[in-house]
């Protein structure tokens, strides 16, 4: 049998049964049902499946869920209630995504970067948001985080 | 609930209230429309129109969109179109993708397979496309692709929205005891201005659902509109910032297993034997399944978790027998010259000169270029994955697909099944660019459930799975001559174009019944249809089987003949000693190309085109017209240190009529960065028998660092309408070489251009 692993998800507190080998990913969208983050790559090349762990973008897809230190926070816990998040208000006043499928996972790299620099300049934002998109909407996506700096900071 | 769980709950109520007539809304007049397919979905309560509007007595008004939204914003325009007639705020409606039903047929699709190029307006070339539009609809050919949903709906999802309005203002006209000329609609709702009374929608629906439809269609002049020609927020927007569950990955049904499949390295290649001791070792894993299918072999692993089925599929032993004699990429490259040394397949367009002028181009008037692109995977972010489920005597599929009566066809036949026992429902895509037209991964999740069965599975591929088994964008040479007179006039231009035929690949997968006939449009689209005034042109093609599964891949033909045709192009605007700007314009001065010339121009404009640069710095310029839009791009670039910047891209797109100018310049955008992605190193290469290539790390696209300025500017000047998701991608690619030759000097002829010199 799979050891019980303690985790923290979105504020929740929870035991789940696994390998712990496996990664975060899989045990978000297969086991706890929690489908925000994607499978794009399993590399962390990516980064669709890209989550925070105490604030920080980890790309889900390649942590063990056995090694997990911290709270996991995924898509679907950083609105409060029906209020989106201002990056994601942000996202859709641009009307960044396309196909979207990309767009969980750059949400949070951009929930992230502002967290950490909440100014960024175009350079950083391109040192930052490594996340592919095969729609190519990165022009929007740098026109949505500065939008969100500005709102964030107001 | 969840947008897909409403679906799916949509999808098995196969209950409800006596139809009260699907209208007849003469969208096609001349053959009986299909049966309605919402008869047998509707839900209690609800009352379906026609196929494109249900609406529930609440007034929950739900339009059928019946494309894939694979990120081209189409159900926002489609439903746009019926919510204009309808009055209806988009706001106020709920978009569904429908079932699949062959009366969602696209007329359009295969209306510019036709071999004529766009701008012919002769009978001979209206004619077939007519008889492509009977094609289309008699295969039901219920598909997304060639940027034709907006065409193939912008009369009929009218009328749809039309036809609803007049029965419900016919049944308005009794409720208040008036006549329809004295009530009023807004929102949702009709008001009897003299009672002050009103009624919604939805009061009415099943009164209205009895009233004859109408016998003439009165659309909205395009000056009236309130809803089309003007950006409109995508109607999927909140789905897709908050990790909504509604792509085919998200899919999760009670029972559920998960499952992967290895597959043969290629069609053609079959399984000889396999041990799966390891595999059934991995804890989790569940069963090995073997997949033999029209689409290729393999084996399935089923698992209690995706990512056991992942080990379980990297620990199968599997010995292949593949008998295919072409097995690396350089003999490819010789399969493709050697054809082009034999006598044509087939020739398109052209100006029937004699063959002589072509070989009897004095020397020093003589331009002559190779050109050559690789294999390129499509790469969507969401690797290809399908849910199935044997019930009794009905198969069930889950998929994000660009074509579901293919699957309904398909899979039926696999299990030797009535079509009408496969149920598609069809999800958002996470991307699709052309792969998701295909079948496989909807057939081979069929084939798992078989062993499953009751139980569903949802089947993944990993990415090195999707890269290594695609249907591939094929890979292609242009020999390209021309004679420049002295007086810098292109006189002559010969095009030869060796590649392998999209058609006769894809024909066997997906209608094993039909073969194949004609002249495959595909290998020549993007030269043999441009706008040009030359006074001698010929373009053929030596078709070559490479034994490599090939597919349509953003922009087809176009991908491959734009990047030739337009590097060609420059090649003779240099030779000619004149401005490439200016050299296409003096070959474009036929009436019917303006369209071409005024984009030409404004790009230039926009670009600033023609003024001085700083060293290292260059523009360069292209054209294409496919797909109906008319699209002339300036890519800027900066070379420093031998490595490359996309600085800027300018783009002018003409489709005729635009009906939402934000999603198509997002669409235009989309195409230039999928187009740019790639020259950037894109390349699918082949080694005894294998791809090299395998995950994001092998084969990437753009990235933000790499993402130049976009500016777009929309122009109505085309005479009819054109589409959106792919007339961006083909002159991205030339105008990038032409900018690297406008800067360095360096003339690239070879994608991907990264092969030759270096991107930032």
């Amino acid at each position: 049998m799979y050891p019980k692993i303690p985790l923290t998800v979105n504020g929740q507190k929870q035991e789940i049964e696994a390998d712990p080998e496996m990664p975060l990913l899989w045990a978000l969208r297969d086991i706890m049902d929690i489908k925000g983050p994607k499978f794009g790559c399993g590399i962390a090349a990516c980064g669709a499946c890209t989550v925070l762990i105490d604030g920080e973008a980890v790309r889900s897809c390649s942590q063990p869920v056995g090694e997990v230190e911290g709270e996991i926070t995924t898509i679907e816990g950083i609105s409060q209630g029906d209020e989106l998040h201002a990056v994601q208000q942000a996202w859709m006043k641009h009307s960044v995504p396309q196909c979207g499928y990309c767009q969980s996972g750059q949400i949070m790299a951009a929930v992230a970067l502002l967290e950490e620099n909440p100014d960024p300049t175009d350079e950083d934002i391109s040192d930052a948001m490594t996340n592919l998109c095969r729609c190519g909407t990165y022009p929007k996506i740098k026109a949505a985080i500065k939008d969100a700096a500005q709102t964030l900071g107001a | 609930m969840s947008r897909l769980g409403k679906y799916t709950r949509r999808a098995f109520l196969g209950l409800g209230v006596a139809a009260a007539g699907g209208l007849a809304v003469g969208f096609y007049f001349y053959q009986k429309p299909y049966a309605n397919p919402l008869d047998a979905k509707k839900a209690e309560g609800e009352t379906p129109f026609n196929p494109y509007v249900m609406i529930d007595q609440d007034n929950t008004i739900t339009i059928i969109a019946p494309r894939a939204e694979m990120g081209q914003g189409i159900h926002t325009t489609l439903a746009a179109l019926v919510a204009e007639e309808l009055e209806v705020p988009l706001e106020q409606v709920v978009v569904e993708h429908g079932p699949s039903s062959p009366a969602y047929f696209n007329a359009a699709m295969l209306e510019e397979s036709t071999p004529f190029p766009f701008y012919d307006e002769s009978v001979l070339a209206e004619l077939a496309r007519g008889s492509m539009k009977i094609v289309a609809k008699f295969l039901g050919l219920n598909m997304t692709g060639g940027s034709s949903s907006t065409t193939d709906a912008f009369v009929k999802m009218r009328e749809a929205g039309y036809a609803a309005k007049f029965v419900l203002l016919k049944a308005a006209a009794e409720h208040f005891g008036t006549s329809e000329d004295n009530l009023t609609l807004a929102d949702g709702t009709i008001t009897d201005p003299a009672s002050g009374k009103s009624v919604t929608y939805g009061e009415l629906a099943s009164k209205a659902a009895a009233v004859s439809p109408p016998s003439e269609m009165k659309l909205k002049k395009a000056s009236d509109w309130k809803i089309l020609g003007k950006s409109q927020k995508r109607v999927e927007l909140k789905d897709k910032v908050t990790g909504g569950r509604i792509f085919g990955i998200d899919v999760q049904l009670p029972n559920m297993l998960y499952g992967t499949v290895r597959m043969a390295p290629r069609k053609g290649v079959s399984l000889k034997s396999y041990d799966k001791t390891a595999t059934l070792a991995i804890p989790g894993v569940k069963d090995v399944v073997e997949i033999r299918t029209i689409t290729g072999e393999g084996l399935g692993v089923v698992a209690d978790n995706t990512w056991a089925a992942f080990k379980g599929a990297e620990a199968l032993e599997i010995e292949w027998d593949d008998p295919l004699s072409l097995q690396n990429s350089d003999q490819m490259w010789s399969a493709l010259e050697n054809a082009l040394t034999q006598e044509a397949t087939f020739e398109l367009g052209g100006t029937g000169s004699d063959a002589e002028v072509f070989t009897s181009i004095p020397e020093s008037e003589a331009v002559s270029a190779q050109y050559r692109v690789p294999f390129l995977a499509h790469a969507t972010m969401e690797p290809m994955n399908a849910t199935a489920q044997h019930d009794e005597n009905t198969i069930r599929v889950w998929t994000g697909t660009q074509a579901p009566g293919l699957i309904q066809s398909v899979v039926s036949s696999h299990f030797d099944m009535d079509s009408a026992n496969i149920d598609v429902t069809t999800t958002r895509l996470g991307g699709g660019f052309g792969r998701c037209l295909e079948v496989d991964f909807a057939l081979y999740a069929a084939v798992i459930a078989k062993a499953t069965a009751p139980n569903p599975v949802k089947v993944t591929w990993t990415r090195e799975e999707d890269t290594q088994h695609d249907t591939y964008r094929p890979m292609a040479i242009g020999q390209f001559k021309g004679q420049v007179t002295p007086d810098g006039t292109l006189k002559t231009m010969d095009m030869q174009v060796a590649s392998p035929s999209i058609i006769q690949s894809v024909m066997p997968r997906i209608f094993p019944g039909i073969s194949p006939a004609g002249p495959d449009n595909t290998v020549l689209d993007g030269a043999f249809n441009q706008p040009l005034d030359v006074e001698n042109i010929r373009c053929q093609a030596h078709v070559a089987d490479l034994q490599v599964p090939i597919g349509f891949w953003r922009s087809v033909g176009n991908s491959v003949n734009g990047f030739f045709h337009e590097s060609f192009m420059d090649e003779a605007a240099h030779k000619a000693g004149k401005d490439p700007l200016e050299f296409r314009l003096a070959h474009l001065t036929s009436d019917e190309f303006r369209p071409a010339r005024e984009a030409l121009k404004r790009v230039a404009e926009m670009s600033g085109w023609g003024t001085p640069l700083p060293a290292g710095k260059g523009r360069g310029i292209a054209h294409v017209l496919s797909f109906g839009t008319w699209t002339a791009q300036v890519v800027q670039v900066d070379v420093t240190d031998n490595t490359v910047t996309i600085e800027e891209v300018w783009a002018v797109a003409d489709p005729g009529i635009v009906l939402d100018p934000g999603i198509f310049k997002d669409q235009i955008m989309s195409g230039i960065n999928f187009g740019l992605s790639q020259a950037l190193g894109q390349e699918i290469t082949w080694v005894d028998g294998e791809i090299e290539q395998a995950n994001f790390d092998t084969f990437d696209a753009m990235r933000m660092h790499q993402a130049p300025k976009i500016t777009i500017e929309l122009l109505e000047n085309s005479p009819r309408m054109g589409g959106a998701g792919e007339p961006g991608t083909p002159p991205s690619t030339p105008a990038l070489a032409n900018a690297i030759f406008a800067a360095t000097g360096k003339r690239i002829r070879q994608m991907p251009l990264s092969n030759e010199i270096d991107f930032i």
